[in-house]
């Protein structure tokens, strides 16, 4: 820790609503970014599922848009410590998109425009707990915050909420993504504080 | 090319504020006493650290505005409305605080007044700072390469070193100015209100047939503005140099 | 945002691991072989990291993400570094 500084404050962390270990709380909501945003239209835009085996499912927007989606609201944590609470988004449940993947694969790996990679157990896809979301607060998604389409898992910090995902490999072998070949943590629990590697 | 003297790894070191001046009602020039300091190559910034009672700390980069040399060197702030750390700077920060910071640092975007060649300088807003180092370094090491700045403000208000710039314009040194006023002129002068274009550089700097040695530093926007019209009329990409501050302008 | 500022960026950070200065450092870019100052290399600050791509190419050259006394480092994105060394 450096030198404190006399007379400074920092920006506004006074609230303390019921949030994660070490992060605070923010109203506006900051774009991250490890590149420049892609710009995909929804033209050409496609998700897809490849499994274990090799099989891929794929949609094209009017395919996608034509699944059943659902509303939803949640807490997002950022592992550079700002948690917004209580956003709403409309997504199709990754149990939906995952129906028909005949697979008993444990592991994914997320794929995205622009070239960034998550990786997270194929269980923290299912039962309710993840999204391809394409809504943000009643408006479609727009491209910063990884609009058309972005993966999105609350439960686990965001960044494993993939923007701009393309892809989602099912695989028996776990790989780490981005950051979590850069001393993040494998599995990013913010109710654990699981920032880094060791943690 | 210069060089800090001590080949090393950085590490954040203390300093004291020795004395703050008002520059324009919204920036202020730090200066800050730090005995051991190597004194920096003009062009070099340093990383701020500012830490509050609770551990918290935020950071930012600022360009040393002085002179190299020893044992003291001096930052330019400008106030951004919603910072975080430049409020703190120029509105809290008195003569005896301390000052954490870590520098100097950067070996690109840096001048040596020991190249002759003639130095095109482009300034947007408080980019100005590193640019006025390599001036000040430029007149304390008696330096005949040919400068020429040009300096893009909103309105006369805004301008930084705006008597140091007058008369070293008239020391009819090899050193000239002109100003770009985006918003608003000097009162009573005619001048032309707009953003740079691609006459008005020519007019104010250096053809490329002189080939010259060209630093461009301010917000992106004016940064990615500049560089494409310099480009555009001919200067090597290769001989550009560009300290982007962000969108925020630093 | 997604806008990137310029390689004098890298220099903070990297400067407390590197003796020698990064930013006039030469690095030869893995995806498309061209060499160029890392100060030239276009940096992403608003990231749970520091992310450095190539000005020709866009492609990942350094990451650099720090945290209290840990550092990771990738370079795999440069295939050589040429560095300034002083006092030979």
């Amino acid at each position: 820790m450096g030198i404190v500084s006399p007379g400074f404050k920092g920006r506004g962390r006074s609230e303390r609503e019921k949030l994660p270990p070490g992060q605070y709380l923010v109203t506006d909501f900051p774009v991250l970014s490890a590149g420049p945003t892609p710009r995909v239209d929804t033209d050409s835009w496609k998700f897809s599922i490849t499994t274990e085996a090799g099989r891929a499912h794929s949609w094209d927007w009017a395919q996608f848009r034509a699944l059943p989606s659902e509303e939803i609201h949640v807490d997002l944590h950022c592992v550079t410590k700002w948690s917004k609470l209580r956003t709403t988004w409309r997504g199709v449940s990754l149990d939906t998109l995952l129906a028909q993947a005949e697979t008993s694969a444990e592991y994914a790996l997320a794929h995205c425009y622009g070239g960034y990679t998550t990786n997270l157990p194929v269980a923290d896809l299912l039962d309710g707990q993840a999204w391809v979301a394409f809504e943000y607060d009643g408006q479609p998604l727009a491209a910063e915050h990884g609009g058309p389409a972005r993966l999105l898992v609350p439960h686990l910090y965001l960044w494993k909420s993939a923007k701009w995902v393309r892809r989602i490999d099912l695989r028996a072998k776990d790989e780490p993504g981005f950051w979590e070949s850069l001393g993040y943590h494998n599995y990013g629990d913010p109710w654990r504080e699981q920032r880094y590697w060791g943690d | 090319m210069a060089r800090a003297a001590v080949l090393g790894r950085l590490t954040w070191q203390v300093g004291t504020v020795a004395e703050i001046r008002e520059e324009t009602a919204t920036a202020h020039t730090i200066v800050v006493d730090l005995p051991g300091w190597p004194g920096h190559a003009a062009g070099q910034h340093v990383d701020v650290r500012l830490t509050a009672d609770d551990g918290y700390s935020a950071q930012r980069s600022y360009s040393i505005a002085s002179a190299p040399g020893p044992d003291r060197l001096e930052l330019t702030v400008q106030r951004l409305e919603d910072g975080e750390v430049s409020p703190y700077l120029t509105d809290t920060l008195k003569p005896g605080y301390p000052l954490e910071l870590r520098g100097p640092i950067g070996g690109w975007f840096v001048w040596d007044p020991a190249e002759p060649g003639p130095v095109l300088v482009v300034a947007g807003g408080s980019g100005v700072v590193p640019l006025m180092s390599m001036i000040r370094a430029r007149a304390a090491a008696g330096s005949a390469a040919p400068f020429r700045l040009v300096y893009s403000v909103r309105s006369p208000e805004t301008v930084l070193y705006a008597a140091e710039l007058e008369r070293l314009s008239q020391a009819a040194d090899g050193f000239q100015m002109s100003y770009v006023y985006t918003r608003s002129g000097p009162p009573g002068a005619k001048v032309r209100i707009g953003r740079l274009n691609p006459v008005v550089l020519s007019a104010a700097g250096w053809t490329s047939a002189a080939a010259p040695a060209v630093f461009i530093c301010g917000p992106t926007g004016f940064v990615e503005a500049a560089a494409s019209l310099l480009v555009k009329a001919g200067h090597d990409p290769g001989a550009i140099k560009t300290e982007r501050f962000g969108p925020s302008g630093g | 945002m997604n806008t990137h500022l310029d390689g004098n960026v890298l220099g903070g950070t990297l400067g407390e691991i590197f003796a020698v200065d990064i930013t006039s450092a030469v690095g030869q870019c893995a995806s498309c072989g061209t060499s160029e100052a890392m100060g030239e290399a276009l940096v992403y600050t608003d990231a749970p990291g520091l992310v450095a791509r190539c000005r020709t190419c866009g492609e990942v050259v350094l990451r650099v993400n720090r945290t209290g006394g840990r550092t990771w480092l990738d370079m795999r994105g440069i295939s050589c570094l040429e560095l300034h060394t002083p006092g030979e």
